[in-house]
């Protein structure tokens, strides 16, 4: 089986950030933009994240590395690779919100859950949905999805 | 109380339920027409800002904005326009001349849209292009009047020397647009879609960028009256090189890059300093005859070592017949008129809209002149200016074009939404403008094949009306009046187009 990466394209990022509504969404209870902006804004924030500094933007989720320092630094064993698909998720039920995976990830891509339960929360490469919800809805592909090597 | 504001030309409507606050119209909109107030939790537009881009429109996520025109409301006057009395308004403050992008958007008379096309019926075979060949493959240059061969070992050689021909696999190219006119990013767009879809974009006077160069196979350079980037090189980087004379939408008119465009990739393909106003003037001030333009032609012919086709491209007024043969007979293999809705970067909107012919009517009489004087062989013509749809190429192949530029149409693909400020430089979809900002928002991936895409639908439905007409080839159809007819049309504007009237046989 083949690895899903996401690509940024920073040269074509258009700083609109729409990616990062498009994953809280997709994340949500409703799934829809207009109430989750109205009801649900407490309760999911979005893992992608678009860095912005004069004219450059770019949109980053989690990288997936090959060598994760947060799965390292999990105390728990609740960051963990997917042997499967490669991808890296948290088990929210081991996770205890040490906060040891937002230390050490070099992409800053590792946000606290904005429920109340201590958690971390990260980019689960849309596990239930075909594409992910910011490369499907980045106005410019500035966001794609690719397949590489097999896992 | 004379001194009054102009009123906005659009209204942005937001529905404040489904609004929600992401601030992307705020973000993108590069003249700062949106703006979020923090205390009342809302987004607001300064009306006056809008140019009507619809930018905010398209990438709001919930569909809650709503650009809406705004005209003057006065009391209703059917001479008096809310555009003629704006007009009046914004010029009495300014005192100066009224700039405008795009074509001609007065409801001149579009003779297009009163010719329909023929099909066949009982008496002739129409054909289904899906499982018969259609030839629509398109060559530009000079063609011999007839073809000598001559028996070789083993079968039959041509004689006759052919002279450079541009191989065209749908009659449609991309106008003249520079780069400065027009985002690297658009040119990169149109470049990729005419090597896809093989055929040709044009470079417009702005010189040649070096990435552009790998594209040389499907480019036309031009060699306009400021001579921007013109070097031997250039001239022998493309597949043909073509003169510009004038263009549709300022016809006698030239062109006034600002210095403050003028940045360090502009100057580099300019090969002029940077800051400096890249002026193109009115006429090249060496060619104030049909004489002096064969002496350029032929000097280009000579610098690209008779190669390529050299055109010419002239913007369709009133004299065009006469004026398009003399180029014919200075050496010219093709021929561009450019009609009254042709489009610009930057042009005096009392010149867009009042100066020139519709180009129906500049492709007829050319035509009929040519054949008249029997030089039509010796060029082929082009036609642009305001094609927008398949049918219009139709049509103008039948009046007689060889093939059609289009640059509107092409730039409405990669996103153009037609709101006429392009001479601002601040164009919310990446293409006028040269704000690193915003020229990323146009992705030359997205734009290739977008442009590509268009090429292939107008393709596909170019011979599916030549089908319905039982033709098989786009040759056939060159010039064969006999298939337009004119709905409402005076008796000497048929006979100008040299078409009759719907209802008339053979």
């Amino acid at each position: 089986m083949k690895k899903k990466k996401i690509l940024v394209k920073e040269e074509y990022c258009i700083g609109c950030r729409l990616c990062e509504i498009y994953c809280v969404t997709a994340h949500s209870e409703s799934k829809n933009l207009i109430k989750v902006f109205r009801y649900e804004l407490g309760e999911v924030a979005p893992t992608v994240i678009v860095e912005e500094k004069e004219y450059t933007t770019f949109a980053v989720q989690c990288r997936h590395c090959e060598k994760a320092s947060c799965v390292q630094a999990c105390i728990t064993g609740a960051m963990h690779r997917d042997n499967g698909t490669g991808a890296i998720y948290v088990d929210q039920e081991k996770c205890v919100g040490c906060w040891m995976c937002i230390m050490v990830c070099p992409y800053g891509v590792i946000k606290r859950g904005v429920n109340k339960k201590k958690v971390a929360s990260k980019c689960d490469l849309c596990v239930d949905r075909e594409m992910p919800a910011c490369v499907e809805n980045c106005p410019n592909e500035a966001l794609v999805l690719t397949e590489v090597g097999e896992s | 109380m004379a001194k009054r504001r102009p009123p906005a030309d659009f209204v942005v409507e937001r529905d404040d339920y489904k609004c929600i606050r992401c601030l992307a119209c705020v973000r993108t909109c590069s003249y700062g027409a949106n703006f979020y107030d923090e205390r009342a939790n809302r987004v607001f537009t300064e009306n006056l800002k809008c140019v009507g881009c619809h930018f905010c429109e398209a990438i709001c996520p919930t569909e809650a904005i709503l650009v809406r025109h705004n005209p003057l409301a006065t009391r209703e006057n059917a001479h008096w326009t809310s555009e003629a009395v704006t007009d009046i308004m914004k010029q009495a403050e300014t005192g100066g001349v009224l700039l405008t992008s795009m074509g001609n958007d007065k409801p001149h008379f579009t003779y297009f849209d009163r010719m329909v096309l023929n099909a066949s019926q009982v008496t002739n075979p129409s054909i289904d292009p899906l499982r018969e060949p259609m030839e629509i493959r398109t060559y530009l240059g000079r063609k011999p009047l007839a073809l000598e061969l001559e028996n070789i070992e083993g079968g039959i050689a041509l004689k006759t020397r052919i002279a450079p021909q541009l191989k065209l696999e749908v009659p449609i190219m991309f106008s003249a647009m520079s780069y400065g006119s027009i985002s690297l990013n658009a040119s990169k767009s149109l470049a990729r879609g005419a090597q896809m879809m093989g055929t040709y974009f044009n470079t417009g006077e702005g010189g040649l960028h070096k990435d552009l160069k790998e594209f040389g196979e499907n480019m036309i350079v031009q060699c306009a009256s400021g001579r921007f980037g013109v070097n031997v090189d250039y001239l022998n980087a493309g597949a043909a090189v073509e003169i510009k004379i004038g263009q549709g939408a300022k016809p006698g008119i030239g062109g006034h890059l600002p210095g403050e465009k003028v940045t360090e990739p502009i100057s580099e393909t300019r090969m002029i300093p940077v800051g400096t106003d890249a002026i193109s003037p009115a006429p090249h001030h060496d060619i104030y005859s049909i004489e002096d333009l064969r002496q350029l032609i032929y000097a280009i012919k000579e610098a690209t070592r008779y190669e390529k086709p050299v055109g010419v491209k002239i913007a369709a007024v009133h004299n065009v017949a006469p004026i398009a043969s003399g180029i014919v007979r200075a050496g010219a293999d093709f021929v561009v008129i450019d009609g009254i809705r042709g489009g610009t970067g930057a042009t005096p909107k009392v010149t867009r809209d009042n100066v020139g012919i519709p180009i129906e009517l500049a492709v007829a009489v050319v035509d009929q002149r040519l054949r008249d004087e029997g030089i039509r062989h010796l060029a082929s013509i082009v036609v642009a200016g305001g094609i927008k749809r398949s049918s219009d190429v139709v049509k103008a192949i039948a009046l007689g074009a060889d093939a059609v530029y289009i640059g509107t149409a092409a730039l409405v693909a990669l996103g153009c939404h037609l709101c006429q400020k392009c001479y601002m430089g601040k164009c919310n979809w990446g293409i006028a403008t040269q704000d690193p900002k915003l020229v990323r928002r146009l992705n030359p991936e997205i734009g290739a094949r977008r442009v590509a895409n268009l090429l292939r639908a107008w393709a596909l439905e170019i011979k599916e009306i030549l089908g319905g007409m039982g033709i098989n080839a786009i040759e056939s159809l060159r010039g064969n009046r006999d298939v337009l007819r004119g709905v409402g049309l005076h008796e000497h504007e048929l006979e100008l187009l040299g078409i009759k009237p719907a209802g008339e046989a053979w």
